[in-house]
């Protein structure tokens, strides 16, 4: 089976200094994590494989194909500091803007693409927030706007930048769920995530990076001590 | 009634009325160099301190000030052209300028580039309606304003290039005073701080820095393009430069040549503004910088 | 009726539609958090203005049109350069850039011989929206006769063509739009080629601040680019009312700016009429302004954020 995101020889570098050096890395379905110290060149990854950023070297494939070839396939959910929340949106207009292949780009929103908007802010329990601007959110419901924005793309991959940074717990549950409804149906999931909690509970894969690959495969594998402490450098703590 | 008639008008009049820029030629020169090299020195701790663009806003926000002033001189029978007053009347609208876009800004939806530009484009929108108005006042209270826009060295008195050169000599005195919290400030505000430095004044105090530097600038740089003064040396200067110190004294040098030159072509060519060639001469020296430190 | 159509019904058009046109794409500049970019666009374009002017010695707007568009794309460029070859922030290149095209411009104005009655250095500073004149009218019947048409100035031309572009840009690409203003890097992600887009709506508003040139100067573009955007962002939460109130509004403050210049100072009792295009820029700033006053009334000093945004 063709995997559903695969990179190859991979390397980045930022005004002269190696971010990513020779990533090498298959993906496989279900729930993978995405580890690192901070300059660890997690968020770099997706960035560089989307194309957001130009690499030095390096292949990515989704499902096989280029990017272009598979993008309908493929969503992207940034982090949460990228954006401006003061813009004039609403929830639903968020969501709706994942919609646009789908459009045309003017006139008001077809009824079909609306509700489809709806259900994905349904499925992260925000649809009595449809009409709310998204600066009035707090940073729990923001991060579910956009995870609502990325499931209304309808992919079979997600890329994910550190979704559960700074959020309440009922956020944290409630897109964790939806992870592994993702997860049940096939779907595929690569998150980057901030620190060592929920590893073993939640994911089943993971990929730890520290400008390099320190190591990849199943958690019971790959999720070690030894794995840890050469990425962190002996940093305290997994749960 | 009289239609609003473009103040340039009387620019090559003024001028003549002049004749004098022969023998203090070098005094203007020497004022302008003074100015450059303030701008420059206190350009360097606002690029550093990532605050070069108020200088666009503070430059604009002073033309309603100089009108004004102008016009009030006039009123009490004074010599519409005095100095003084009129760089008073640049500060205080510039200042006020500030305060608009302190109030922009908090309100927590503006940011402070939309800011600037509501701020620059508004405050020099009232002083050209301002300079409409003194155009019909009896005197020739306006004439000669209009040279603050772009600047013009060649019509500069001795008196004016003392006083303007003085007020920048006396910005670059504070600069040397507050050399230490001031360099403080600039690469770690957190530690700074935490060494009990009062940020918030030593900001206040660069402000008014920028603030003086910028008005006393006008006559010979004009007020559009005073900006470019505080970034342009400073920035190659931070580009051939390591450690403060060799910064700022690159960066007061360069912005002195730039002055002089400025000065100098604008005098001998006398349709050129002087802020232009100011300009166009510093910009000369950050090519030289951008191409040494590449070598 | 044949006073105004002959000496004020010119200055009215190109002062609404300026405003008009520059008040629908400020928005998307204050939405994407680039204001400093129509600053810089408004001052950059005057070298590519005079050299068009100059080469070609015509009175048509087509050269300077140009011109303009090739110094607005010179000067993104030169940033660009600027930032990375002198290692220097975003605002400081842009601020550096800018004058130093603008300070290029004034140098071209006066040697290239272009200080005649059409272009010269008070056309950039204070504007002309006062010599837009309508001498061909005669009555209302003209505003139907095409060969009195024909005598209308030719500012009006570029404005309306750049007005009708603007406005058909925005109408058709809606959402595109939307999209690029709020979330560049998922607009990438879905496939929309962001650079592109980018400079094709630089390259409009740079147009719109050559047409706008004319009427109200260099410095004036900024603030009908800037104010209305601002005032509407204090206002509304909603995108359409943002991006088609500030066209409106635009408009407004222009046509307000033309009809109070002549009248105001009457009425104060001075002889001389205000310099039109200083007052749209001060009546544009007084709007930001009571929009401020009206938004801390209602929402109290300062908003809690409750989402950090970066500043500049």
């Amino acid at each position: 089976m063709t995997p559903p995101f695969s990179i190859e020889g991979l390397n980045v570098s930022y005004a002269g200094r190696p971010a990513l050096t020779d990533v090498t890395w298959v993906a496989s379905p279900g729930l993978t994590a995405i580890l690192g110290p901070n300059g660890a060149g997690k968020s770099t990854l997706f960035k560089a494989a989307l194309g957001l950023i130009p690499c030095d070297s390096g292949q990515a494939r989704f499902f096989g194909e280029s990017l272009d070839q598979a993008r309908s396939r493929v969503a992207y959910l940034p982090q949460r500091a990228s954006v401006d929340w003061d813009f004039p949106a609403s929830a639903l207009d968020v969501v709706a803007m994942a919609r646009l292949p789908r459009m045309r780009w003017w006139g008001s929103v077809p009824r079909a693409e609306r509700e489809a908007a709806r259900a994905a802010l349904d499925s992260v329990g925000l649809s009595d927030f449809a009409d709310r601007q998204i600066g009035r959110l707090s940073g729990g419901q923001q991060q579910r706007v956009f995870l609502a924005r990325a499931l209304a793309q309808e992919a079979d991959l997600f890329l994910m930048d550190e979704p559960l940074a700074a959020v309440d717990a009922v956020t944290e549950q409630t897109i964790l769920a939806v992870l592994h409804a993702l997860a049940e149906e096939g779907k595929t999931v690569l998150m980057v995530h901030h620190d060592l909690s929920l590893i073993t509970a939640h994911f089943d894969h993971v990929l730890i990076l520290a400008g390099h690959v320190v190591a990849a495969g199943p958690v019971a594998e790959a999720f070690t001590d030894a794995a840890i402490s050469a990425a962190f450098g002996g940093l305290p703590g997994r749960a | 009634m009289r239609p609003f008639r473009p103040p340039s008008a009387d620019f090559q009049g003024a001028h003549e009325r002049m004749g004098m820029i022969g023998h203090n030629t070098l005094i203007v020169l020497l004022g302008c160099a003074a100015l450059g090299a303030a701008s420059g020195v206190v350009g360097a701790f606002a690029l550093l301190r990532g605050r070069a663009l108020l200088a666009d806003a503070i430059g604009h926000a002073a033309l309603p000030g100089v009108v004004a002033a102008s016009l009030i001189v006039a009123a009490f029978g004074g010599p519409a052209r005095s100095l003084g007053p009129l760089l008073l009347g640049a500060a205080l609208s510039a200042w006020l300028g500030l305060l608009a876009l302190r109030a922009l800004t908090a309100s927590g939806r503006i940011r402070q580039d939309a800011a600037i530009g509501v701020v620059l484009s508004g405050f020099y929108a009232l002083g050209t309606v301002g300079l409409s108005i003194a155009q019909a006042m009896p005197n020739a209270a306006q004439a000669g304003l209009s040279h603050f826009i772009l600047g013009q060295a060649a019509t500069l008195t001795e008196g004016d290039a003392m006083l303007a050169g003085g007020l920048a000599l006396a910005c670059i005195g504070v600069v040397a005073v507050l050399f230490q919290p001031l360099r403080a400030l600039c690469f770690d505000e957190a530690f700074a701080r935490s060494q009990g430095l009062p940020v918030r004044w030593l900001d206040l105090a660069l402000l008014a820095l920028l603030l003086a530097v910028c008005v006393a600038g006008l006559p010979a740089v004009g007020l559009l393009l005073v900006v470019a003064l505080l970034i342009v040396p400073a920035a190659a200067a931070r580009l051939v430069t390591q450690g403060l110190p060799a910064m700022l004294a690159l960066a007061g040098a360069l912005g002195a040549a730039a002055g002089a030159a400025g000065a100098l072509i604008s005098t001998r060519f006398e349709n050129i503004p002087t802020g232009a060639a100011v300009v166009l001469a510093g910009l000369v020296g950050f090519g030289a910088a951008v191409a040494w430190s590449r070598r | 009726m044949t006073d105004f159509l002959r000496l004020d019904l010119p200055a009215l058009l190109a002062a609404i539609l300026a405003g008009g046109t520059c008040g629908l794409l400020g928005s998307f500049l204050v939405l994407r958090r680039q204001s400093l970019l129509g600053d810089a666009l408004s001052h950059a374009i005057l070298p590519g203005i005079v050299v068009g002017f100059a080469l070609t010695g015509l009175r048509s707007a087509g050269p300077m049109l140009l011109g303009a568009l090739g110094a607005a794309l010179l000067a993104t460029l030169a940033i660009g350069w600027v930032k990375r070859l002198a290692r220097l922030e975003t605002g400081a290149a842009t601020g550096l850039v800018f004058t130093g095209f603008f300070a290029a411009g004034l140098v071209l104005l006066e040697i290239s011989g272009a200080r005649s009655a059409d272009l010269d250095v008070d056309c950039v500073l204070f504007g002309q929206l006062e010599t837009l004149v309508w001498l061909e009218a005669t009555g209302l019947s003209s505003l139907f006769d095409p060969a009195a048409l024909a005598g209308l100035p030719r500012q009006l031309g570029l404005l309306a063509a750049v007005a009708v572009v603007a406005g058909l840009v925005v109408a058709l690409c809606w959402r595109p739009l939307q999209l690029l203003a709020f979330d560049p890097d998922f607009a990438a992600s879905l496939g929309m080629r962001v650079g592109r887009w980018e400079v094709g709506l630089n390259l409009l508003i740079a147009g719109a601040a050559v047409a706008a040139f004319e009427s109200v100067g260099s410095i004036l573009v900024v603030a009908m680019l800037v104010c209305p955007a601002v005032a509407l962002r204090l206002m509304t939460d909603r995108y359409r009312i943002q991006v088609l109130g500030g066209a409106a509004l635009g408009a407004a403050l222009g046509a307000l700016g033309v009809l109070l210049a002549g009248p105001l100072p009457a009425a104060l009792g001075l002889a001389v009429s205000l310099n039109a295009a200083g007052l749209i820029g001060t009546l544009s700033g007084l709007a930001v302004a009571l929009c401020l006053v009206f938004r801390t009334r209602r929402f109290g000093a300062a908003r809690p954020a409750l989402a950090e945004t970066p500043l500049a």
